[in-house]
């Protein structure tokens, strides 16, 4: 057996607050060796990214290791003072931080950060530690490197930013490095070629790397060995392809179940819930009082024909200078009644601003939206769009801020009813009770405020709002890119019970293919605001047409190691 | 993950004390000896014809005998005692004081209170309505904040003298005090609301409120209102501190309360006439109460701040 590099036994790190002893980490257990990837997995609030700021001697006050040795090639590293603890990090134990934005300083270019950093550590000439600054960018897939050393960080993009936080963890050429959530803030195409890189370097150079990450499709593909963990515990822990493949743990198995898989679709997300985390949604008492309109004569529901928007970038008093940028250019598609539409595409592709077109949050710059074949665009005062504003609705990405946090929860859903004035009276609170007792809240929860709610819980009260004025058609703009991904199974299903119960169509904007997969019966691709190819959602993951789906098809994790326990009875 | 758990259903009082709000509060000395300060002084300003020992506004209780009474010490005709002492005619110093914290205080509170409805409404359509309408208002701030505001209401206070006829300057003076210090305050708070209503306009809860449907005035007043105005609370208070010393320092250049209706500026300008001849409690008294107020209510400001700033916390 090898020397392990870091060794954690029995680490517990306590957060003492006012009321109470919060055990961030109970006895965790963790090892590293050479040249090995071991991932780190949990949900929010797991304790994982304590673990790691707990090796780097980072914990933030008040919070402190309790019990536990962490040992770094067989010594000691917990209890050392200040000063012993800076000769080790960065030195020896790097990090990788989750947001490029932030972890670079705006005003050094790259190249004196890294120079700083790397004659620090080795001790070298300004030439020679230049020409290894050099080296290392070249190394982490900079192009042109001798060149962009003298640019600032806001000259690169995220994921060319994160090869620069990389190439710094590796100045001082270190044994371990621990990457914390290294490629969450990046997209798919960018996180690929990132996690490649990591994997080269550790295989490389021998390091050993511990990859804390949330999500299963990182794990798959690029850990050796993986360390599951829910709230502060250890649950689970074994090679990777073991884990995945066959948990033995409860909470491993509900965990990989509610993964979205891109090859296989299944009916529901199954409820294999650990922890009391069950909810009960009650579709057939909602579907039995919901008003169904006609249906539309053609069977489409919402038209776009040649929607286009631009973006003043610098603006002029004279018309002729200000500079535009095309956000959406010359997008067409049809929704039928009572499907799903998907649009994906990487950030910036200009997928919400469909959407907030739709949603008449922006005002169109060309182009045509027909709804059951009146043309909205034409609507211009409040008075006319009222109709249409009463049957489209909209579930925001961030259950944190899609909330008023200064409104009570019943009144943040009956704002709607109130606003169309669709209810009066008692009626109102009625429809707010039903409402909450319908997605699983129960009617007390009226009388809370939002901050009282976790992320998912808010999800659900975010889609009572949009259910009070019973639409027709629905606009989820990535509604579960900030949940857990058992919360995400969660809000999925029901999503998936409203389509299917009450008739609701669905536009449905992600950048995940496995949800998006699971979820809509067509899919648009967008591109740098255009459309690239509309196609069903079997034939589109089956056979796509475009070079440009084929791409962002192949970067999509396969997730075949995973188990398929608790699946088989959902797949279609 | 929080400890929510374990909490059985509690009054609303008692859920008020156990907040994290009042425990900052009581965790903190200097917020707490401040606020007892304050508390002090404005009770026994509000029930100051209770607790004074004389009327400082009726001539009657007057005696021109009693002028220059030293601080404790029985007067050398009427053999009465000062606690403080008297003034040249004879007032006695603590029930002026008593009384003219009442005119600083309702000063400094309306003025605060005009600043703040003026601040607010500006900076929330300033932030929200955008475009020409947010420039307009925010020159117009940039343009005020290159005068000091003494200057700003001396000028006020200047204009309104001339309008206003003469036998009416008594009467006026504590309004056109409250215009001219309301109006040279309004910018912080513009600047404030309008920031944080930038924040919270792109925020999705506004963006749901407009998608429905609901009218600028709707969402300014109900959505982003309530959500700017915890900094705007930290400003009053600092801003309570800093108009009462406007106020006295415009009374102590004569341009603010009358001497028949004395603030505790007007008293220190009238004891600084003493300063030198020996009669230095005329001017201390009110120059210590004065002190005491503005301090007590800027230190309560500052733990506010902090008490409120999440990222502190």
């Amino acid at each position: 057996m090898t020397e392990k590099l870091l060794d954690i036994e029995g680490l517990s790190v306590h957060f003492p607050t006012r009321r109470k002893l919060f055990v961030a980490v109970n006895k965790a257990n963790l090892a590293v060796e050479p040249g090995e990837i071991h991932g780190l997995v949990g949900e929010s609030g797991a304790g994982k990214s304590t673990i790691g700021a707990a090796v780097m001697g980072l914990l933030e006050r008040p919070g402190h290791i309790a019990e536990g040795t962490v040992s770094f090639k067989g010594e000691h590293i917990n209890g050392r003072d200040a000063d012993g603890m800076r000769a080790l990090r960065g030195a020896k134990i790097s990090m990788i931080f989750q947001d490029p934005l932030t972890s670079l300083n705006p005003l050094l270019t790259v190249g004196q950060q890294l120079v700083e950093t790397i004659q620090f550590h080795l001790k070298l000439s300004d030439a020679d530690s230049k020409k290894r600054a050099i080296e290392l960018l070249d190394r982490v897939g900079i192009p042109m490197p001798d060149e962009r050393i003298n640019q600032y960080p806001h000259q690169f993009s995220g994921g060319m930013r994160q090869r620069v936080v990389i190439a710094l963890a590796l100045c001082s050429e270190p044994d371990v490095i621990i990457a914390d959530e290294p490629t969450t803030a990046l997209d798919v195409s960018i996180q690929a070629q990132i996690l490649e890189l990591i994997k080269e370097l550790a295989r490389e150079r021998q390091t050993g790397v511990v990859l804390i990450t949330h999500d299963m499709g990182v794990i798959a593909d690029t850990t050796d060995k993986v360390t599951v963990m829910y709230q502060g515990e250890v649950v689970e822990s074994g090679s990777t392809e073991q884990v995945l493949g066959a948990p033995a743990h409860e909470y491993t198995k509900s965990l990989i179940a509610a993964v979205p898989r891109p090859t296989l679709k299944v009916h529901r997300f199954p409820q294999l819930s650990y922890g009391g985390r069950q909810i009960a949604f009650h579709i057939d008492d909602l579907a039995r009082n919901w008003d169904r309109p006609e249906p539309t004569k053609s069977g489409t529901l919402l038209k776009v024909e040649g929607l286009t928007k631009t973006f003043l970038q610098s603006g002029s008093i004279i018309p002729s200078r200000r500079k535009f940028f095309t956000a959406v250019d010359k997008v067409s598609f049809d929704i039928r009644e009572g499907e799903v539409f998907g649009i994906v595409g990487e950030s910036g592709s200009g997928k919400s601003t469909v959407a907030r077109m739709i949603a008449t949050l922006y005002q169109t710059n060309g182009g045509k939206i027909f709804f059951d074949e009146d043309e909205i665009t034409q609507l211009k005062t409040a008075k006319d769009l009222e109709s249409y504003r009463r049957q489209i609705q909209m579930i925001f990405q961030d259950p944190f801020s899609s909330l008023n946090p200064r409104m009570r929860v019943d009144e943040i859903i009956a704002e709607p009813v109130k606003h169309h004035k669709l209810l009066e009276g008692a009626a109102i609170q009625h429809r707010v009770d039903e409402l909450l007792e319908r997605v699983g809240l129960g009617s007390e929860a009226g009388r809370k405020y939002p901050h009282e709610f976790s992320g998912g819980q808010r999800q659900r009260i975010s889609i009572a709002r949009a259910l009070a004025t019973q639409p027709r058609f629905l606009i989820c703009d990535e509604p579960t890119s900030a949940l857990d991904v058992s919360i995400q199974a969660q809000i999925l299903n029901i999503l998936k019970d409203l389509q299917e119960h009450l008739g609701l169509t669905m536009l449905f904007i992600s950048h995940d293919l496995p949800v998006v997969r699971q979820m809509c019966d067509r899919v648009g691709v967008m591109r740098q605001g255009q459309m690239v190819e509309v196609a069903d959602t079997e034939t589109l993951f089956a056979a796509p047409k475009e070079s440009y789906t084929r791409e962002l098809l192949s970067l999509m994790p396969k997730l075949e190691g995973l188990s398929t326990e608790g699946l088989q009875d959902e797949i279609i | 993950m929080s400890d929510q758990s374990a909490t059985a259903p509690q009054s609303r009082l008692a859920k008020a004390l156990d907040s994290d709000f009042v425990y900052s509060f009581r965790r903190s000395p200097v917020a707490v000896v401040s606020f007892i300060v304050v508390m002090l002084l404005v009770l026994s300003a509000v029930f100051a014809p209770l607790i004074a020992p004389y009327d400082p506004f009726d001539p009657g209780s007057l005696d021109l005998m009693n002028g220059f009474t030293a601080p404790m010490a029985p007067n050398d005709f009427t053999g009465d005692v000062f606690w403080l002492g008297t003034d040249d005619q004879g007032r006695d110093v603590f029930s002026t004081i008593l009384y003219g914290m009442r005119v600083s205080l309702f000063v400094g509170l309306a003025a605060v209170s005009f600043a703040m409805i003026l601040g607010i409404t500006l900076g929330l359509v300033a932030g929200y309505v955008g475009g020409w309408v947010e420039t307009l208002i925010m020159r117009a701030a940039d343009v005020q904040l290159t005068f000091p505001s003494i200057l700003v209401a001396m000028l006020i206070f200047g204009i309104a003298k001339g309008v206003i006829p003469i036998q009416h300057h008594d009467q006026m003076a504590i309004w056109v005090l409250i215009i001219a210090i309301g109006l040279s305050d309004w910018v912080q708070f513009a600047r404030v609301v309008r920031g944080a209503t930038l924040v919270e306009k792109d925020k999705e809860y506004v963006q749901a409120a407009r998608m429905m449907g609901r009218g600028r005035g709707i969402i300014m007043l109900r959505h982003i209102l309530p959500n700017v105005l915890s900094p705007v609370l930290v400003i009053a208070t600092i801003s309570l501190a800093l108009a009462i010393i406007a106020e006295a320092t415009l009374s102590f250049l004569g341009v603010g309360a009358p001497p028949t209706q004395p603030s505790l500026g007007t008293l220190i300008r009238i004891g600084q006439d003493f300063l030198f001849s020996g009669e230095w409690w005329i001017i201390l008294f009110p120059s210590v109460t004065l002190l005491a107020l503005a301090l007590s209510v800027n230190l309560l400001g500052d733990w506010l701040r902090d008490a409120l700033n999440p990222r502190l916390q």
